[in-house]
């Protein structure tokens, strides 16, 4: 086991010395779950993209739901968008915002957009009367 | 024996065995790598390979989207207009530049230099403008955010076309104005000349009728579709839709190890997007930040999408309100070219700082620091087979273009 360990930072400095190639392989164990709590558990967030599979290249509106931890629909929020290709090194090639309450819960978030396949991260930071906190979604493409 | 075992643990506390270990630990990834390639013999693809194929092949493209910043995006009249404007060079200051000077029919649409030629020399490398009509943004830094604002760009600029507004609509009255008066109605360029408000309205016509044009200008297929369309059907190769073993170990690096796919992704091998990929600065130029400064320009431009001379409604210019607009990642970051038809258009990158193909695969194998802000870069230490190969594939994408008959060449005269 000790060994296994003592591997591990080789086999990251392999990883790096390979660049693109080895790094192109997300982590196996990814939730791509499109329904998340959030880290601090205050929140329970679902995104809902325009359709069922996530398109390449083009301006999407998601619409995002956001209800407490005891499951009320959470209205009234400051949400902020970010994300990226956390193996590439950048963000997302766009800078989306939640643009309108549609009630329920529901928030409109336009101008999601993803111009290459692989491994993203889209982080929602919501600031409501529960509290701060962050939720984060993996979106595989 | 103890003495090994004491040399062995000395050994493994060291950076330096650290350093041979990963070296070792690499070496022996990349043969995992290339055993598994071997694996795969040329020709044979797996389900995801197969998708990746499909996706980047021209029968994926999708129909030509619509310009709601152009209202005569999709008129016959408006396009018979821009290309008779393409071609005339009295659009210029000194009565010889044309659009179809740097932007060369022939020539897929571009000259073949490090840098436009017009009245002076151009900052940038002249683009190409077939299937523009699929990208959100113009030009190497992205500063017009429609194919008609980037028309324009030249037109005034002093060192391509060096025009005015005010020459450019007395060329119109003289020349075309039944013409352009079909189109954006009667009377309107009488009225447009005798204020600056109508002169700008003018101008900003011109490059919409010219953009009209344009927007027809695609590509028709390359021996790689064929190749990926016989491939899916079943895999039976015609003459027409082979590639070569180096060709597919070539597309195999591409869309593996090569990660070209990152950026050059879809039927038209383009994210359109923005990248700083460590492309030297060109001697004798100015400083170029690319699309950090060419992003303050378009939503300065008086012809982007939501300003006074687009007949787009607010809703319809998500791509300017969404865009990033400040940020490390835009220094220096210049647009993805599509790769249809690259082998023809030596020398490559922006300030054409690349001589040649071969030149350009060795810098994305090489991956050497950007002259400012950050390469996204990593070296993929390719061969010099696997640099081969990948040229060889590269070729492949070379195809003629697509546009109504007769369209890539300027029209009878008239006059």
């Amino acid at each position: 086991m000790r060994s296994i360990r003592s591997l591990f930072p080789i086999v990251a400095a392999a990883v790096l010395l390979n660049g693109c190639m080895l790094f192109a392989k997300p982590p196996q164990d990814l939730d791509y779950s499109r329904t998340r709590a959030s880290e601090g558990g205050f929140y329970r967030a679902t995104i809902r993209p325009d359709g069922d599979s996530i398109p390449q290249g083009k301006l999407q509106r998601w619409t995002l739901h956001l209800e407490t931890a005891a499951g009320v629909a959470v209205d009234s929020a400051t949400i902020a968008v970010d994300g990226g290709m956390p193996q590439h090194g950048h963000g997302l090639p766009t800078k989306p915002r939640v643009t309108r309450d549609l009630g329920k819960g529901d928030h409109l978030v336009e101008g999601m957009k993803f111009n290459m396949g692989g491994w993203w991260v889209v982080k929602f930071s919501v600031a409501a009367a529960a509290g701060r906190d962050s939720v984060v979604f993996n979106v595989k493409l | 024996m103890r003495a090994i075992a004491r040399t062995l643990r000395r050994l493994r506390r060291s950076p330096f065995f650290a350093v041979v270990i990963s070296v070792a630990a690499s070496t022996a990834a990349t043969t995992l790598v290339a055993a598994a390639a071997e694996a795969h013999p040329a020709g044979r693809w797996t389900k995801e390979e197969r998708a990746m194929l499909r996706s980047l092949s021209l029968a994926s493209l999708g129909p030509l989207p619509a310009d709601p910043s152009n209202r005569y995006a999709d008129d016959s009249a408006a396009a018979r207009l821009g290309r008779a404007l393409f071609f005339d060079a009295r659009l210029s200051g000194n009565g010889k530049v044309a659009c179809a000077t740097c932007h060369v029919p022939a020539s897929d649409f571009q000259d073949g230099l490090p840098l436009g030629r017009g009245v002076g020399t151009a900052a940038r490398r002249t683009m190409p403008i077939a299937g523009t009509a699929y990208s959100a943004w113009q030009f190497w830094d992205g500063r017009a955010d429609s194919q008609w604002s980037q028309a324009l760009g030249p037109l005034e600029s002093p060192v391509e076309h060096g025009a005015t507004r005010a020459q450019l609509a007395a060329v119109l009255g003289a020349a075309y104005r039944a013409e352009y008066e079909s189109v954006f109605g009667k009377g309107t360029l009488t009225r447009a000349t005798t204020g600056k408000d109508g002169v700008d309205r003018v101008y900003a016509n011109i490059g919409k009728a010219i953009a009209a044009y344009e927007r027809r200008i695609g590509f028709a297929p390359a021996r790689f579709d064929r190749y990926v369309a016989e491939e899916l059907a079943g895999g039976v190769h015609s003459p027409q839709g082979t590639l070569s073993r180096d060709e597919e170990a070539g597309l195999r690096i591409f869309i593996g190890k090569g990660s070209c796919t990152n950026c050059h992704n879809g039927a038209l091998l383009t994210d359109q997007h923005f990248h700083n990929t460590g492309i030297a600065a060109a001697p004798g130029l100015a400083v170029d930040s690319g699309r950090a400064t060419g992003v303050r320009r378009a939503l300065a431009s008086e012809f982007r999408c939501d300003g006074p001379f687009s007949d787009a409604r607010p809703d319809d210019c998500a791509e300017l309100s969404f865009t990033v607009t400040e940020g490390p990642e835009l220094v220096r970051a210049y647009k993805t070219p599509s790769l249809r038809n690259v082998a023809d258009r030596a020398p490559y990158m922006h300030a054409g700082q690349l001589a040649t193909l071969g030149d350009v695969v060795a810098h994305y194998s090489a991956a050497p620091a950007a002259p400012f802000g950050q390469s996204e870069l990593k070296p993929l230490r390719l061969s010099a087979d696997e640099r081969r190969q990948l040229e060889a594939f590269l070729r492949t994408l070379s195809g003629p273009l697509a546009a109504p008959p007769g369209w890539l060449e300027a029209p009878a005269a008239r006059r």
